[in-house]
């Protein structure tokens, strides 16, 4: 049984990678695994100077869900690659850097840097729904996309994968701009625009009155979205969005996704990503699958 | 560091209406806990209600590993919780947070609380007591029906002033009343304060315009738990130069020092 796959010229051990903004830089999760255990880590949200992030409450519950808006608070590129890249180094794991910026030149700076660091690969976040510029102002369109995606591959010689919002009409036009900009692969969806009203004091519950949502309650729009975005582009598609346990990774993968990532699943318990690679092998045996990555894309529309 | 363990429900108990004390076998928690720690419970092995429940830890029993926890039934998460039954497993992850109460410096000490947030102080004046210090307790609710654990705190407190909001039951007023007229001939080295953010605000005035050593316990929506989502924002009251603009109560918290937060 082989669970090896390579996604956009990173080897990893096996599909499961655990998603931006849910595992910090690994040392919380590292108390109850070996992080080694994992396809790869991809780091919280990291920009060129610290950011502060966003007024409290930044998170609530919603059904089988919750929303955030944490404003990517982050200590910065430097200090990451000074405290936090050697501690996950010490791991048998791949480390990709999820990166972002609110101007292109931002971006490009930080990949510069990027790019001379002993990491795997950048993800380049240009999604986050809750910080007022860039992120999501590129992310919507497929000139937006494009432009960043193309002026960033200027300067990084490593795996570029693109993460995309599902906040828009035409997700598959969007990852076309990823494909055309020069990018190695697409990672999606990140999290769904929502709010929640507190009813007794007629206020949003989140200090900034939207947020992201994600858990379970999102895993049909991102299954659909992949499943689109593989018919649209050839490059390998990383897909999130509610994943907690084998099966729902295996649906991802049948959709079209090379590699999943665990998202807030990591915050309900923190062996999530462990169990769903348990739950892969589980399943590879019961249908007798040899290889993994036989199963990408393999769903049979009715 | 922090464990995810199946505790063995041992014993329950609604000790007010709506309120339940729990007390659980986890040996590997309680061996790890400090006093103002907490626990994040997962309430169900399904996705709704989805995330773990934050809440602070009663009585640590290190002899024999049992864990007490009491909690309000405010929503679907605590009411499913209430409802399991001695010899049930439930998934907790635990000691979390960094942010203890800190007493080895400290000779003699108040603890105040308001309501539900009385819970944590008991593990701290137990130890405290244990180390021959001298602890005096405020604890303020709002009436009679609400006025709870009063024999337990008594024991672990050489002197428990208790009150109710409009005199239902012993002294009328709020606590924090009660403990600024006592520090007028009292000195207290240091000050332990849990509950309604009204009351936590005026005892850190209180606390930062006398210069008067204080610890807070705070709350705030939480996700993770573990320091990893950023969820549990609080604001920093120091200059960026000594800290970021937030810390975060599940990490360096929830016991923060009364002079180090903007609540």
């Amino acid at each position: 049984m082989n669970t090896k796959i390579n996604f956009a010229g990173i080897e990893m051990k096996n599909p499961v990678t655990v998603a931006s903004g849910t595992f910090g830089y690994g040392r919380e999760y590292a108390d109850f695994f070996d992080l080694g255990k994992l396809g790869a880590i991809i780091t919280k949200g990291t920009s060129l100077k610290p950011k502060s992030g966003n007024k409290p409450p930044r998170v609530c519950e919603t059904a089988s869900g919750m929303l955030n808006s944490i404003g990517l608070q982050n200590p910065g590129v430097e200090y990451f690659a000074q405290n936090d890249l050697p501690f996950l180094r010490k791991f048998d794991t791949k480390i990709i850097v999820n990166a972002c910026g609110s101007t292109i030149d931002e971006y490009v700076e930080l990949c510069k840097i990027l790019n001379t660091l002993d990491i795997d690969g950048v993800e380049l976040n240009l999604s986050c729904p809750n910080v007022k510029e860039g992120c999501m102002a590129f992310g919507n369109t497929y000139e937006g996309v494009k432009i960043v995606t193309k002026e960033v591959r200027k300067v990084l010689q490593k795996p570029l994968i693109v993460k995309l919002t599902p906040n828009v009409t035409d997700i598959a036009s969007i990852a076309k701009g990823v494909e055309d900009g020069g990018a190695d692969a697409v990672s999606l969806i990140n999290t769904l625009l929502g709010m929640k009203i507190d009813i007794h004091k007629r206020k949003p519950v989140l200090a900034n009155n939207t947020g992201g949502l994600s858990g379970p309650a999102i895993k049909p729009v991102a299954v659909r979205m992949v499943y689109q975005v593989a018919q649209a582009v050839k490059i390998p598609i990383m897909g999130l969005g509610g994943i907690v346990s084998g099966e729902d990774a295996i649906e991802f993968m049948l959709a079209g996704a090379t590699t999943v990532s665990i998202g807030a699943g990591n915050f309900i318990d923190p062996y999530t990503s462990i169990k769903t690679i348990e739950g892969i092998e589980e399943y590879m045996k019961k249908y007798n699958i040899e290889n993994i990555s036989d199963i990408i894309g393999k769903v049979e529309m009715n | 560091m922090p464990k995810q363990v199946f505790a063995q429900l041992e014993h329950k108990e609604e000790i007010i209406k709506g309120i339940y004390k729990f007390s659980v076998k986890a040996s590997e928690i309680v061996q790890n806990a400090k006093p103002g720690n907490f626990i994040e419970i997962r309430v169900t092995d399904q996705v709704e209600p989805f995330l773990r429940r934050p809440i602070s830890i009663y009585n640590l029993d290190k002899e024999n590993g049992i864990l007490e926890f009491i909690f309000q039934v405010k929503g679907k998460g605590t009411d499913l919780l209430s409802r399991k039954e001695v010899g049930d497993q439930i998934d907790i992850v635990g000691p979390l947070g960094f942010g203890t109460f800190k007493t080895e410096k400290y000779n003699k000490i108040a603890i105040i609380g308001g309501g539900i947030g009385i819970f944590p102080l008991y593990e701290l004046a137990k130890e405290a007591k244990e180390n021959n210090k001298q602890v005096t307790g405020y604890l303020g609710f709002r009436n009679k029906e609400y006025v709870m654990l009063e024999k337990e705190f008594a024991k672990v407190t050489d002197n428990l002033v208790i009150t109710t909001d409009e005199g239902s039951y012993k002294n009328k007023g709020f606590a924090i009343d009660y403990l600024i007229k006592d520090m007028k001939k009292e000195k207290y080295d240091c000050i332990y304060a849990c509950g309604p953010l009204p009351m936590l605000k005026a005892i850190q005035k209180y606390a930062n315009e006398n210069n008067i050593n204080c610890q807070i316990s705070l709350e705030e929506k939480m996700a993770c738990g573990l320091g990893v989502c950023l969820g549990c924002a609080v604001k920093t009251a120091k200059s960026p130069k000594e800290a970021p603009e937030y810390f975060h109560v599940c990490k360096g918290g929830p016991v923060f020092n009364a002079k180090d937060v903007e609540i």
